[in-house]
C-alpha cells in the first residue's frame, strides 16, 4: 500500500503537503476516517482472497443433500443453497477470481492506456485524431456491452475476460491521460527538453509520466471499482467465472430464481459482498482524490 | 453554427461507420458455424452447408459485410436465426419497451440527481457534500443486478408490497404497468444518481465561484435569488450533455435489468440473442445502441449551443 501512496510524493502533493506542516500524503491519508474504513474493508477481502479455503468454516463445494435451502442459522451463518453449500463459505472463497480478475484487468488498462494517452497527447496529430474516433466508437457502447460481445465470441475464460475488460478500460485511461498530457506539454519544462535535444520516447517516459502519476494513480482506483462492476456483471449474465467454482456474481444468478420462494440468503449476502467491495474502493479513491486535491 | 452542426453530424456519422466495422467482425469472430448451431450437431454436414449457402454466410468477408451495411443503410436488418423470421419487428417492439423503462428511470434520476449535486454544492467540503458525493460514487459502481437483488430482496420477498417481474402482461392498465416498473427502475437511478449529481455539484461550484456570483452578492441580492438567477442558470448547463452522454450508460444498464426482472426490451434481446449465437440480432441490437448513444449525444450538443448564449452568437471564450 505504501508504493501506492507514494508516487505522488515526487510531485505537487508533497510539495503542498510539506507547506500544510509537514506531512507526506501518506500520513495525510491515514487521518481520513473514510480511507481507514475503505481500506479496512478491503484489507478483509484481499485476506479472504488469499487464505479463504482456510478461513471458510466449510467446503464451499461440499453439498449437503439433506440440508439444502436451509435459513441462516449458527450452523450456516448465511444459509445453505439450493445443493446445500454453505453460502458464507462460498461468499468468503468468492472474493478471490474477482479481485484477482478485477485488478489484473485494470493494471492491463491502466498500462496501456497510459502508453496511448502519451502518445495522442505528447505526438498529436494523426495518431490522436484517429485514435479519437476509434475511441469515441467504442465510448458509443456500454462498457459492458462491449465486453460481453467479446466474452460471447472468444469463450469465458478467467483469461478472456481479463484480457477483454483490460482492453475496453484502455481508451477510457487514454482519454484521461491524454487531457493531463496536454496541460504539461504547455509548461516550459518540455521546450527545454526539447530544446536539450531529448527524443520523444525519452520526454515521454522520463520528462511527463512522473508528473501524470497522480491523475493516473486516481483513474486506476476509479477503474478498479468499475472492473468489479464489470467482471461481476460477465458473471451474473453467465459469462464469467464458471460453475461450481464460487463466485458472486454466478451465485446470483444461478440462485436468483429460488426469491420467489422467499429464500433471499443465497443472493443477498454475495450481492452485499460485491456491494462492500465496491464502495470500500470508492471511499479509498475518494480519500485519495481529496488527500492530492488538498 | 450550421458548420458546426453539420461538421457533428458527420463525425457522428464516420463514429457510426467505425462501430459498424467493430460490431460486424466482433460477429465474425465469434466460433461456430451458424448453420450448425441452428441445425444441432446431429444434421448432415451437406444440409449445413447448404443452410450456410442460403444464408450466404460462406462467402467472403468484404461481401458480407458490404450486404450487411447495404441492408442496415436500406432499414434491412437481415433475418434472425434463431427465430428464422425478420429481426426489426422484434428490434422495434423491443426498443419501445426499453424506452418506457428509461423514460422513468430518467423522470425519477434526473430531478434528484441535479438536487443532490446542488445540495452538495452548497454545502462542499462539509458532511451533507461528502455523503452525497461517496453515496453518488458508490452507488454508480455498484453493478445493477446488486442493487437489483437488494430491493427484490426488501420489497418483494420481506415486504411483500411490489411484485418482483417487470412484465405487467398484455393489456395491462397504466397503473399497474408503472407499479411494475418501480423496482427495476431503482438500480438504474442508483446507477445514474452518481454522474448527474457529480457533474451538477461541479457546475455549481464553479459558478459560485465567478465573478458574476461574486458581483451579484455584492450588489446586496439575497443569498437564494443569487443561486437561483444566477449560479444554477450557469451551473446547470454542462449538466444536460452528461445526462445525454448517460443513455449510453443507462441502455448497459438495460441488459442486466431486463435480465433480472425478464422484461422484454432490448437488452433481454441482446443477452438471449447472445445466448442462442443469433449473430444478426446481436449486431442489430448492438448498433441500434450505438445509434441512440450517438443520436443523443448529438442531441445534447445541439441543445448545449441553443442554451448557452456565447455559443449561440458565436462568440469564443
Amino acid at each position: 500500500m505504501t508504493n501506492i501512496a507514494a508516487p505522488p510524493a515526487a510531485g505537487v502533493a508533497v510539495a503542498r503537503a510539506e507547506r500544510s506542516g509537514d506531512l507526506t500524503p501518506w500520513r495525510l491519508l491515514l487521518r481520513r476516517p473514510t480511507f481507514l474504513a475503505g481500506a479496512a474493508i478491503l484489507l478483509f477481502w484481499v485476506a479472504c482472497a488469499a487464505f479463504g479455503r482456510s478461513i471458510a468454516p466449510h467446503d464451499p463445494l461440499a453439498q449437503q443433500l439433506l440440508a439444502t435451502n436451509s435459513a441462516p442459522s449458527g450452523a450456516h451463518w448465511f444459509g445453505t443453497d439450493q445443493l446445500g453449500r454453505d453460502a458464507f463459505s462460498r461468499v468468503i472463497v468468492g472474493v478471490r477470481d474477482i479481485l484477482l480478475i478485477s485488478s489484473l484487468a485494470t493494471v492491463l488498462g491502466t498500462v496501456l492506456g497510459t502508453a496511448l494517452g502519451l502518445i495522442m497527447g505528447y505526438l498529436g496529430g494523426v495518431a490522436d485524431i484517429l485514435v479519437g474516433r476509434i475511441v469515441e466508437a467504442v465510448l458509443a457502447l456500454p462498457l459492458v456491452i462491449v465486453a460481453f460481445l467479446f466474452v460471447v465470441a472468444l469463450g469465458p475464460s478467467p483469461l478472456v475476460i481479463t484480457i477483454v475488460v483490460g482492453f475496453v478500460f484502455t481508451p477510457l485511461i487514454a482519454r484521461t491521460v491524454r487531457s493531463a498530457v496536454l496541460v504539461e506539454s504547455q509548461l516550459d519544462y518540455l521546450s527545454s527538453a526539447r530544446l536539450l535535444g531529448e527524443k520523444s520516447p525519452y520526454i515521454m517516459a522520463v520528462e511527463i509520466l512522473p508528473n501524470v502519476v497522480p491523475t493516473i494513480l486516481v483513474e486506476f482506483t476509479v477503474r478498479l471499482g468499475y472492473a468489479i462492476f464489470t467482471v461481476a456483471t460477465l458473471s451474473f449474465l453467465g459469462f464469467g467465472v464458471q460453475p461450481p467454482t464460487p463466485d458472486w456474481g454466478s451465485d446470483i444468478a444461478h440462485n436468483y430464481v429460488t426469491l420467489g420462494a422467499g429464500y433471499w440468503w443465497m443472493t443477498l449476502f454475495p450481492a452485499l459482498a460485491i456491494a462492500s467491495l465496491v464502495i470500500a474502493i470508492n471511499l479509498v479513491t475518494d480519500s485519495i482524490e481529496q488527500v492530492l486535491a488538498s | 453554427m450550421a458548420t458546426y452542426f453539420l461538421k457533428r453530424l458527420a463525425l457522428a456519422l464516420v463514429t457510426l461507420w467505425i462501430l459498424s466495422l467493430i460490431v460486424f467482425f466482433a460477429g465474425q469472430v465469434l466460433p461456430g458455424d451458424p448453420g450448425r448451431a441452428i441445425l444441432g450437431n446431429l444434421a448432415a454436414q451437406s444440409s449445413v452447408r447448404a443452410l450456410d449457402h442460403q444464408l450466404g454466410v460462406d462467402r467472403p468477408l468484404l461481401t458480407q459485410y458490404w450486404s450487411w451495411l447495404s441492408g442496415l443503410v436500406r432499414g434491412d436488418f437481415g433475418q434472425s436465426y434463431q427465430f428464422r423470421a425478420p429481426v426489426r419487428p422484434f428490434l422495434g417492439a423491443a426498443l419501445v419497451n426499453s424506452l418506457k423503462l428509461a423514460a422513468l428511470a430518467f423522470i425519477v434520476v434526473v430531478p434528484l440527481g441535479i438536487f443532490g449535486g446542488v445540495v452538495a454544492a452548497l454545502t462542499v467540503g462539509r458532511g451533507t457534500d461528502r455523503i452525497i458525493s461517496v453515496t453518488g460514487l458508490s452507488a454508480a459502481t455498484v453493478p445493477e443486478f446488486v442493487s437489483g437483488i437488494v430491493v427484490i430482496v426488501i420489497f418483494g420477498v420481506w415486504l411483500k408490497v411490489l411484485p418482483v417481474s417487470a412484465s405487467a402482461g398484455t393489456g395491462a392498465s397504466v397503473a399497474s404497468q408503472l407499479d411494475h416498473l418501480i423496482l427495476p427502475v431503482i438500480p438504474l437511478v442508483f446507477v445514474l444518481f452518481g454522474y448527474i449529481a457529480r457533474m451538477a455539484r461541479a457546475g455549481t461550484i464553479e459558478a459560485l465561484d465567478s465573478d458574476y456570483a461574486r458581483t451579484a452578492t455584492l450588489k446586496g441580492l439575497k443569498r437564494s435569488v443569487v443561486i437561483r438567477r444566477h449560479v444554477l442558470r450557469n451551473a446547470l448547463l454542462p449538466t444536460i450533455t452528461v445526462i445525454a452522454t448517460q443513455t449510453g450508460y443507462l441502455i448497459g444498464g438495460l441488459v442486466v435489468v431486463e435480465t433480472l426482472f425478464n422484461y422484454q426490451g432490448i437488452g433481454n434481446l441482446i443477452y438471449k440473442a447472445a445466448l442462442a449465437k443469433d449473430f444478426p440480432m446481436l449486431e442489430a441490437g448492438v448498433l441500434i445502441i450505438g445509434v441512440v448513444y450517438l443520436v443523443a449525444t448529438l442531441m445534447a450538443d445541439v441543445l448545449y449551443t441553443v442554451l448557452n448564449p456565447r455559443l449561440r452568437l458565436g462568440i469564443s471564450g
